[in-house]
């Protein structure tokens, strides 16, 4: 067995991209779940519109980088206001369902035929990082240490993803000290307390369902950067990882997404490794390698259900500020 | 315009006739003889053929006889053009640049009893070496249907009944489940899944009698609700968990048990006996086949069933005691957990038997079709009212009639999505769905 191998990809899974992507998304649904008690299941959309509303615009209309930047953040502000106007003053489990159904009309919008010339359907868009590749100052070539050697193209996107998520855990983290944050908290322990206070809930919810869906989305451009886009990556399943994550680190954290895109990933690399790795050695005779793929999906679910049973707060939460609402 | 329907007759064999002629003596002196007949009916430029080096050419023929004014169009990179064939049957058009062109053939202007093979009459064509490329489409022996609009509405209506009813099988126990422990159960997919998924064990995999395995499957979904109830539910019940929390727990157990389908059965389709059969039974403009009016009849009744236990029993009655609510109903001698447990035992139920109504609609059977329709059957639940087993299967009902008869403006692989459209509307003007009451809104 290549256990040199098995550790190698865990250890990359610690700081790739797609970690990042995930912990922003996480981010992002913090600030929903987490602080404000809004159960949003369509950060997939949320990423969805992020990676299209900058590949579309860079591909068919030659776009520079910040207009394609703006161009998502533009769609999915007024994505959150769809979602929240009509379901905001409602009870939660409404957004849930409204919002996992919106992020399926996208995904659905975006895989038909019918739309092909401008989202590529099934087979996507591919090859619009140019503009944002000629701010790279890192020089061309493959460098790094131990299992970290990536080309100069995929550090860049690597140290951009993580300076993004560190600029938007700082803003997180300062929101929530500020009077805003208070208030977002208040909402979450007991909506009508804050709204007795004189406070408008319903104008605190929609700020709030747009900044966390302005995290995801800028994380949806980040996952996308070091691949192509597809509208299959933006299922249901996505957003549901990110919960999986958001829970293993703590809902109403601001480090907790992130320690939890690590964990989970690093985790779920070394598990998928060393499970493909056992089958190959004949150690599980009774798997085949495909099998051995979907284990991980099956791992996800039943850790989701372990961890909101037994350790709801999460590994960095505070069990007394439970990220749960009533 | 009148949209049509291709039905190729699948007895006889196609003839495949045809096509395309080439780069032969005989097709350039046919171009020369007569050039104007090639470029008629008109493009942009009439000089056309003179102009452009590249040309696109074919022969349209059906069992030796040439085809004479079948339309052909050129599109793609910003051109397009048409033409008619000549008596000869011979078509050619001129293009500016060697690039990718789609081609197509109209249907309509073929002679009765022709058609071109589904899906074929539009072919991409690209140049090779040479400067001009033949272009071929096969054509066979066929009936085209001009099925007139008002018999396609009435052909979509009926279809959208069959899956609002299947819909609504799944929606009351969701409803239900719901209505009684106010958990919204992500995992009702897999309860789906689970009955298709038996049947195909039994029926396929260990060629029981189709009977037979309908009914192990429905007993095993029941059991299976029963379980999921006695071993997961109660005791987190019991432990106080917040709703949030189950439904989170819900999902994750929809995503474990969905990922173990994969498992054991893979990522592949199968189809349940008698899953294709073709539909030769006509009501009017309507053609059914047995399949479609045993589904539907299956519903009707076992609707009417749930109907008469939820208004005529006292189990009924006391679930629906509970579902208004819980404490008091437990407060005048209902057995609170006993009423949940068959709850969950009848949602399972229903759950697996529209798993198998919907593996014949489909058709098919898969680890992740209940999954499918979940988010369908979420917005029929919704629409009728959260909790209202009767605003489900109206709700259903809607849902079911909307994303069919929605195919007939909507491409196909959207038909969803105005389903879920619908859902957001009716909650920006209704959010108490159609039967429900304002206070459970909160």
């Amino acid at each position: 067995m290549d256990w040199g191998a098995i550790f190698g990809n865990a250890a990359v899974e610690l700081i790739s991209p797609t970690t990042a992507a995930y912990a922003l998304a996480a981010l992002g649904l913090a600030i929903h779940f987490g602080f404000t008690g809004l159960l949003n299941f369509g950060q997939a959309g949320f990423m969805l519109l992020g990676a299209y509303g900058y590949a579309i615009p860079a591909l068919k209309l030659g776009w520079p980088w910040w207009a394609c930047l703006l161009t998502s953040l533009l769609a999915s502000v007024i994505f959150a206001l769809i979602l929240g106007i009509p379901t905001l003053r409602l009870r939660a489990d409404y957004l849930a369902i409204v919002t996992i159904a919106a992020a399926e009309v996208l995904r659905l919008t975006f895989t038909t035929n019918e739309f092909a010339p401008v989202t590529g359907s099934a087979n996507g868009l591919s090859e619009y990082q140019r503009d944002l590749l000629t701010l790279n100052p890192l020089p061309d070539g493959r460098y790094g240490f131990g299992p970290w050697v990536f080309s100069d193209r995929a550090w860049f996107f690597l140290i951009l993803g993580w300076i993004v998520v560190i600029l938007a855990a700082l803003l997180t983290w300062l929101l929530m000290r500020s009077p805003w944050g208070r208030v977002i908290k208040g909402i979450r322990e007991d909506e009508d307390a804050v709204r007795a206070l004189g406070k408008n809930v319903y104008s605190y919810k929609m700020q709030s369902l747009i900044l966390g869906g302005l995290f995801g989305t800028v994380a949806g451009i980040i996952f996308v950067m070091p691949r192509a886009v597809v509208p299959s990556y933006f299922q249901p399943t996505l957003t549901f990882f990110i919960y999986a994550i958001l829970l293993l680190g703590g809902a109403a954290t601001i480090l907790g997404p992130i320690l939890g895109s690590i964990v989970f990933w690093v985790l779920l690399s070394f598990f998928s490794g060393f499970i493909a790795r056992a089958v190959e050695a004949g150690w599980l005779p009774f798997m085949t390698q495909v099998q051995a793929g979907q284990l991980r999906f099956i791992l996800v679910g039943v850790a989701i259900m372990l961890i909101v049973v037994f350790m709801p707060q999460g590994i960095l939460g505070n069990k007394k500020e439970l990220a749960f609402v009533k | 315009m009148e949209p049509t329907r291709t039905v190729p007759t699948r007895s006889r064999g196609r003839w495949l006739i045809l096509l395309g002629i080439l780069i032969s003596a005989l097709t350039l002196s046919g171009i020369a003889a007569s050039p104007a007949v090639a470029d008629e009916g008109g493009t942009d430029d009439p000089a056309a053929e003179e102009e452009y080096e590249y040309f696109f050419t074919g022969n349209v023929q059906f069992e030796g006889e040439a085809l004479e004014g079948v339309l052909i169009t050129v599109e793609g990179n910003g051109f397009d053009a048409e033409t008619e064939t000549d008596a000869d049957g011979r078509w050619t058009i001129g293009v500016p640049e060697k690039a990718e062109y789609e081609v197509t053939l109209d249907q309509d202007t073929l002679p009765e009893g022709v058609v071109v093979l589904e899906g074929q009459d539009t072919v991409t064509a690209e140049f090779g070496l040479t400067k001009r490329k033949a272009v071929n489409f096969f054509l066979g022996e066929g009936q085209r249907v001009t099925v007139n609009y008002f018999d396609q509405v009435v052909q979509r209506v009926v279809s959208g009944l069959n899956f609002g009813l299947l819909l609504a099988l799944a929606a009351i126990g969701l409803s239900l489940i719901f209505g009684t422990t106010g958990l919204s159960n992500f995992a009702h997919a897999e309860l789906i899944t689970f009955g298709a998924l038996m049947v195909l064990t039994f029926g396929v995999n260990l060629a029981w009698p189709l009977w037979l395995a309908i009914i192990v499957a429905l007993v095993l979904s029941a059991a299976l609700g029963w379980t999921l109830d006695a071993a997961l539910w109660k005791p987190l019940r019991r432990r106080g968990v917040g709703l949030i929390q189950l439904m989170i727990v819900s999902i994750g157990l929809s995503l474990a048990l969905r990922y173990t389908y994969q498992f054991f059965y893979g990522g592949s389709t199968s189809q349940l006996p008698g899953a294709t059969l073709p539909s030769d039974i006509r009501f009017g403009a309507v053609a059914l086949s047995w399949v479609d009016l045993v589904s539907m009849g299956v519903s009707i009744v076992v609707l009417l069933a749930v109907a008469f236990f939820l208004l005529r029993t006292r189990i009924g009655k006391a679930t629906r005691a509970v579902s208004d609510n819980a404490p008091l109903a437990s407060a005048s001698g209902i057995d609170v957990d006993r009423v949940i447990r068959i709850v969950w035992v009848l949602g399972a139920l229903l759950a697996g038997l529209a798993g198998i109504l919907w593996a014949y609609f489909r058709p098919g059977v898969s680890w992740d079709m209940g999954f499918q329709i979940l988010l369908l059957v979420f917005a029929a639940v919704t629409l009728g009212g959260l909790g209202t087993a009767f605003g489900a299967l109206v709700g259903s009902l809607i849902v079911g009639l909307f994303v069919e008869v929605s195919t007939l403006w909507l491409p196909s692989d959207m038909k969803y999505v105005g389903a879920l459209v619908i859902l957001i509307v009716v909650l920006l003007f209704r959010p108490q769905g159609i039967l429900g009451r304002r206070e459970r809104i909160g």
